[in-house]
């Protein structure tokens, strides 16, 4: 029940209750109590919006930065992801296998502004032995959701 | 001039969807309910598959009865979910669809005069196949009350001395019906005492929701009576790719064979190598397909109970043939009026025989918010006939 309900509003998390319960074959009550009992329990973190804000007059730049840093004795990686996400500006952090050890999203207004955090804040952190940074320069599918191409109904009408 | 045509083939009444499909194609902004295909493409592994097998240049003909791994899934396949072992070099054929598979069995076994008994409300092409094999096509008229399934004391009526075929078209388009093991074994008693053979068209099958898919085939006694049809159509999404299969004994599978190799050669090269894909690696898509029509089909029946459409609970395919007998009026005269009412084409229940008269069958191979718009627009009608009627 609760990998179905979570399923469905991973993809849309804005559908009615009463028509959660009906396309599940489940009570209304039952759907609410399990949403609140995983709110709760952290497994549902929140209820975003996926923007394409390219479509949008707003500017935006989204960066992913490589960063390399020296793990803590007693903290290992915490401590220094801990410093890095508190930044508003900071989308994600996710320690990584491989190359380096954090991938950090972050989203900024214009490229001085990214590159102004990346130099002035993270740079300097103490244990971050360096830095490399990539400019996204178009989302084609972001989510699961591809963002360009709109969805047209080409079957024939009536079909036997 | 003399006149060029069969008299059989003339004979042949045109399919009842075509007439209202053009009426429905003039109409731009129509939303359709009547589509007999999935909504979904093609999962793309399948597809890639197929586009890869062109790159590599394999653009040639196939052996006859199709690719010898593709065949060898197709027999895996089949033993895992029904438990029947096929040979895969002598009891299967690859098909142009599930639609040539129902063709060639039928020629294959009737002789002219020999009755073939057709179940309806049922797929189009049965009828057709059967007159164009010389075959008699006895209809049997399924009904309501048994949720469209069909029953053993219907078989032994209709049974006479010349019948030599059953069709057996589970899970049933148009009317979403399905036959359960204990169905079944009725039939299969019939079958043997009778000594007939099943026709069984289970393309389908994976669209069977909360129960088991099974086949006649799986029953004792009844696969050396059973041609078993299925295809990649409806359970992976690939209409457009043309692939089906069949599965039986060998005797009938071979002269089936004689057909396919000499009408069609073999079936399209690259979606059978898409559909070798298909078989090992499609499950999860299946699943993924099944869950997400499973809930419109609950979504569907809520929201007919909720507007009082008397309709029974389809447990197959993607339709819901509910009755609409209680406006007085004929399927094809609802189904007209809705569509230029409302702007909502569903097929009239007499596309599938004469039995389905008092029935539409809407489709739910639409995505839920296409559903939630069509089915607002079908309550407001179903009200305002409601409304004229007190009047």
């Amino acid at each position: 029940m609760r990998e179905q309900i979570l399923s469905i509003i991973e993809r849309n998390s804005r559908i009615d209750l009463k028509e959660l319960a009906v396309i599940l074959g489940a009570q209304e009550i039952d759907i609410v109590n399990e949403l609140e009992a995983m709110e709760k329990e952290g497994i549902i973190c929140g209820y975003h919006t996926m923007i394409d804000w390219e479509k949008t007059a707003i500017e935006k730049v989204t960066a992913l930065i490589e960063v390399r840093v020296t793990p803590q004795r007693g903290q290992g990686f915490d401590n220094i992801a801990e410093r890095i996400y508190k930044y508003p500006e900071v989308n994600s952090v996710y320690l990584i296998s491989g190359g380096y050890d954090l991938l950090v999203t972050l989203e900024g207004k214009s490229l001085k502004e990214v590159s102004t955090f990346v130099s002035d804040k993270l740079s300097t952190l103490e244990t971050v032995l360096s830095t490399a940074t990539h400019f996204i320069l178009k989302k084609y599918k972001d989510h699961g959701t591809i963002l360009a191409k709109k969805y047209e109904d080409e079957r024939e009408k009536i079909t036997p | 001039m003399r006149n060029p045509l069969a008299d059989k083939v003339v004979d042949i009444k045109p399919s009842g969807i075509r007439k209202f499909f053009d009426i429905v194609s003039e109409m731009e902004d129509a939303i359709s309910l009547g589509v007999g295909e999935p909504d979904f493409d093609t999962p793309w592994h399948i597809r890639d598959e197929g586009i890869y097998s062109l790159e590599k240049g394999r653009t040639f003909y196939t052996s006859n009865a199709g690719l010898k791994e593709l065949k060898t899934e197709i027999c895996n396949y089949i033993k895992r979910t029904q438990g029947i072992a096929y040979d895969s070099n002598h009891e299967t054929i690859v098909t142009v669809g599930g639609s040539e598979a129902i063709d060639i069995a039928l020629r294959a076994m009737i002789n002219a005069g020999e009755e073939v008994l057709i179940p309806q409300p049922s797929y189009v092409s049965y009828e057709p196949c059967a007159i164009l094999a010389n075959a008699v096509p006895v209809i049997i008229e399924l009904k309501a009350e048994n949720e469209f399934r069909l029953t053993a004391q219907e078989v032994l009526d209709a049974v006479t001395d010349k019948t030599k075929v059953l069709i057996l078209p589970y899970p049933n388009n148009p009317t979403g019906a399905i036959m359960e093991r204990e169905d079944l074994e009725k039939i299969a008693e019939v079958i043997e005492e009778k000594d007939l053979f099943v026709i069984s068209d289970e393309i389908y099958a994976e669209l069977t929701y909360g129960r088991e898919h099974v086949s006649i085939a799986s029953l004792p006694g009844m696969r050396e009576r059973t041609i078993l049809i299925n295809g990649f159509s409806k359970a992976y999404a690939m209409t457009g790719w043309r692939l089906g299969y069949a599965c039986g004994p060998r005797a009938i599978m071979e002269q089936m064979l004689k057909i396919h190799q000499f009408a069609i050669m073999c079936a399209p090269t690259t979606s059978q190598y898409a559909a070798v894909e298909a078989l090992k690696n499609g499950d999860e898509d299946v699943k993924q397909m099944r869950e997400a029509y499973n809930q419109r089909r609950r979504y569907l029946l809520y929201m007919f109970k909720e507007m009082g459409l008397d309709c029974f609970e389809p447990f197959g395919a993607f339709y819901v043939f509910p009755c609409i007998k209680e406006f007085g009026m004929t399927s094809e005269e609802f189904a007209d009026r809705f569509l230029r009412e409302e702007k909502v084409a569903v097929v009239p229940g007499t596309a599938f025989g004469e039995c389905g008269e008092g029935f539409v069958r809407i489709s739910y191979a639409y995505s839920l918010e296409n559903l939630k718009i069509a089915i607002g627009k079908l309550k407001a009608f179903v009200e305002r006939l409601r409304s004229q009627k007190r009047e």
